[in-house]
């Protein structure tokens, strides 16, 4: 008996009772469709995220203040202002090899006003090293300049999303706007970097750095020198760890530092690094969670395939009586659940796929867009994981046919 | 043909041994067409299941064209099942929802034939249901379903048919198509066929009766041999045997 004439057996028999196969069917179905679309939604997740940090420039290295230790307890990571001004300068003019460029920033909150608009938004004090370091482009208009910086002038660069919610899509450039009541200069619009996450790239407003440590800043930070945070490009990838010992060498001479650094440098790859992992887990949790649904939806086959047994007990005896061997009820039995669970399979990749449609497509979280990856392997991951469902499942009631006694089975009322 | 020698089929229920069949020795040669009888709980049942395969015996030996069936494996006994044997059931046994010509055509999947369909449709129209190929078992009569399960009998050109009381769920007149079916069957085509029945008049239509009761042989005579006779309607009448009386007496009490 071949394959082909089992699985036709299989199909008619499953065809004698449409309904039931079906709703056993349906198990499977919804199993394969949640892995399919779960897994798709993760890796969506994934690559946004990746995206973002690589939409941040190449190469790049972060150093941040470290934390204040007081008393024994630490608090978080740039809670401590150790990082000055000084240090981004001295940095790019120490003549490191490793190290391209220097690009300092100071981020503060602080609430734009432009006529009847409002806008509160991070306000990010740069110079001119930062628009290429971070991989910004000026749409129109033009960047921050060391002039601008020297100067402490009062102008602003502002993010696209920017335009529409203060300017209601007007143009910007050389409007004034008021940035905790001093006024700014619009002197250009940075390129739409898309993303999100970590607070949104496409909402700050840029300013000279000088400008935001003496004219916004409030408090003891007024007039002070600090930065929130140096990005540094190392001059190739292969670099980057000789650029971070450089680095740490310097500003812990400039710090005189003896123990502990005041000051943490991480490289992308680090950011990358923890992303991955926290997205990973999160895929293989909406993985798993999905996974117990197929197995459900296995058991389901099985329950169904033992009543079937029970059911066509009969049928098993008629055929044994007429030369079914052993091997030919197991292998119609368990056809019969494997059909079930790779035409399930199939269909729950096709509705996994539609489901990771609909959901990329609903916006989630304001500008987010998570494009769910239904890859390859997930869709051979879900319908292998299916199949072995079926074969598992179905191997029981399919070995409980067979072994029947054909008398016995005969006279089964 | 099938050779049976000192065969024992005990059943153990609970503490108690039931021998269904005692020690029975038969020989019945290809050709013939015999009909085992017997009261119920007799064995015949049982006698029947063994020559089958689709029993085999405790003790003792049964040969089927020489071959030892009481050693034979599983996939053995089915392919025996398959080639060498029909049955007919007194329940039909047809698959249900499975229309008339993919009922005949399932013994040949399991021979592994492939050009089924020819061979089925010829099986059907032979015994007379060329216009009923696609009917489902309920919506045939019981002697029409009784006609497929023969079809499905014959299609693999088996040597020995085996039937089970197989007019015992139809009325009269189908019963007595049913047998003319099995006399051409007989003459026309030489199949040994085995026969279990407690009705003394289709026993009278065999060549040979075999009674049984409690598991043993206790008569066997021959009736003449029915493919020298050209009708059916004159064998109807019963044989005048003693033994056939008492066993019909059995079968009526």
């Amino acid at each position: 008996m071949t394959i082909i004439e089992s699985i036709r057996i299989a199909l008619r028999s499953l065809s004698a009772n449409k309904l039931r196969s079906a709703l056993t069917m349906l198990g499977i179905i919804i199993g394969v469709a949640a892995v399919i679309s779960l897994m798709g939604i993760g890796r969506g997740a994934q690559q946004a995220i990746d995206r973002q940090i690589n939409s941040m420039g190449t190469n790049l290295i972060f150093v941040s203040p470290g934390s204040i230790n007081q008393g024994g307890v630490r608090s978080g990571q740039g809670t401590a202002q150790t990082l000055t001004y000084d240090d981004a300068v001295a940095l790019a003019t120490s003549g490191l090899s490793a190290v391209a460029a220097v690009a300092p920033e100071v981020r503060t909150f602080g609430q734009a006003v432009y006529m009847g608009n409002n806008v509160n938004t991070q306000i990010v004090g740069v110079t001119p090293e930062y628009e290429t370091v971070r991989n910004y482009r000026v749409q129109s208009g033009e960047f921050i300049s060391a002039g601008n910086v020297t100067a402490r002038s009062t102008v602003a660069v502002v993010g696209a999303n920017i335009v529409t919610t203060l300017f209601n899509g007007e143009d910007p450039i050389g409007q004034t706007i008021r940035i905790n009541n001093v006024g700014f200069k619009v002197i250009g619009v940075l390129e739409a970097k898309g993303g999100g996450g970590f607070g949104n790239q496409d909402d700050q407003i840029l300013v000279p750095l000088t400008t935001v440590n003496t004219r916004l800043q409030r408090g003891n930070f007024r007039g002070s020198n600090l930065v929130s945070q140096i990005s540094v490009q190392a001059t190739d990838a292969s670099q980057m760890d000789l650029a971070i010992q450089q680095i740490s060498e310097v500003l812990r001479e400039r710090h005189k530092i003896r123990f502990e650094d005041d000051f943490t440098v991480r490289s992308q790859q680090d950011l990358l690094e923890t992303a991955t992992q926290v997205t990973g887990i999160l895929t293989l949790f909406l993985g798993g969670v999905a996974g117990i649904s197929l197995l459900v939806g296995g058991i389901g086959i099985m329950n169904i395939m033992l009543v079937s047994v029970t059911e066509r007990t009969r049928e098993i005896g008629i055929r044994k009586a007429i030369g079914a061997t052993r091997g030919n009820i197991l292998a119609q039995f368990l056809t019969e659940a494997m059909v079930l669970s790779v035409f399930g399979g199939f269909i729950g990749v096709g509705l996994g796929a539609v489901m990771a449609r609909v959901i990329s497509a609903a916006p989630l979280g304001g500008t987010l867009v998570l494009n769910s990856v239904v890859g390859l392997d997930s869709v051979l991951l879900a319908t292998i994981f299916a199949t072995a469902v079926g074969l598992f499942f179905g191997i029981y009631p399919a070995y409980r046919a067979a072994s029947l006694n054909p008398i016995d089975a005969l006279r089964y009322e | 043909m099938i050779e049976l020698e000192n065969v024992y089929k005990i059943y153990r229920m609970g503490d108690s041994e039931v021998h269904a069949l005692d020690g029975v020795s038969l020989k019945i040669e290809a050709g013939e067409w015999v009909a085992i009888v017997g009261p119920s709980g007799s064995g015949k049942s049982t006698l029947m299941n063994v020559i089958g395969c689709l029993d085999q015996p405790t003790a003792g030996s049964y040969k089927l064209d020489g071959v030892e069936v009481a050693r034979m494996n599983d996939r053995d006994l089915a392919r025996v099942r398959n080639r060498k044997i029909g049955f007919v059931f007194q329940t039909f046994n047809l698959l249900p929802r499975t229309t008339a010509l993919a009922n005949v055509e399932l013994p040949l999947i399991y021979a592994g034939v492939r050009d089924r369909r020819p061979r089925a449709v010829e099986a059907l129209e032979r015994v007379g249901l060329g216009d009923r190929l696609h009917h489902k078992p309920n919506e045939l009569s019981g002697g029409q379903q009784q006609r497929v399960a023969i079809a499905r009998a014959l299609v693999t050109n088996p040597a020995i048919i085996l039937a089970d009381e197989p007019t015992g769920n139809l009325d009269s007149k189908s019963g007595a198509e049913i047998m003319e079916l099995f006399h051409q069957m007989h003459t026309q085509q030489g199949l040994t066929i085995v026969m279990v029945t407690h009705d003394p008049d289709i026993a009278a239509q065999c060549e040979r009766v075999i009674h049984i009761r409690d598991g043993k042989i206790i008569g066997d005579e021959h009736n003449g041999d029915r493919r020298k006779v050209p009708g059916i309607a004159e064998q109807m009448k019963p044989s005048d045997s003693v033994i056939l009386e008492s066993v019909a007496a059995g079968a009526t009490r």
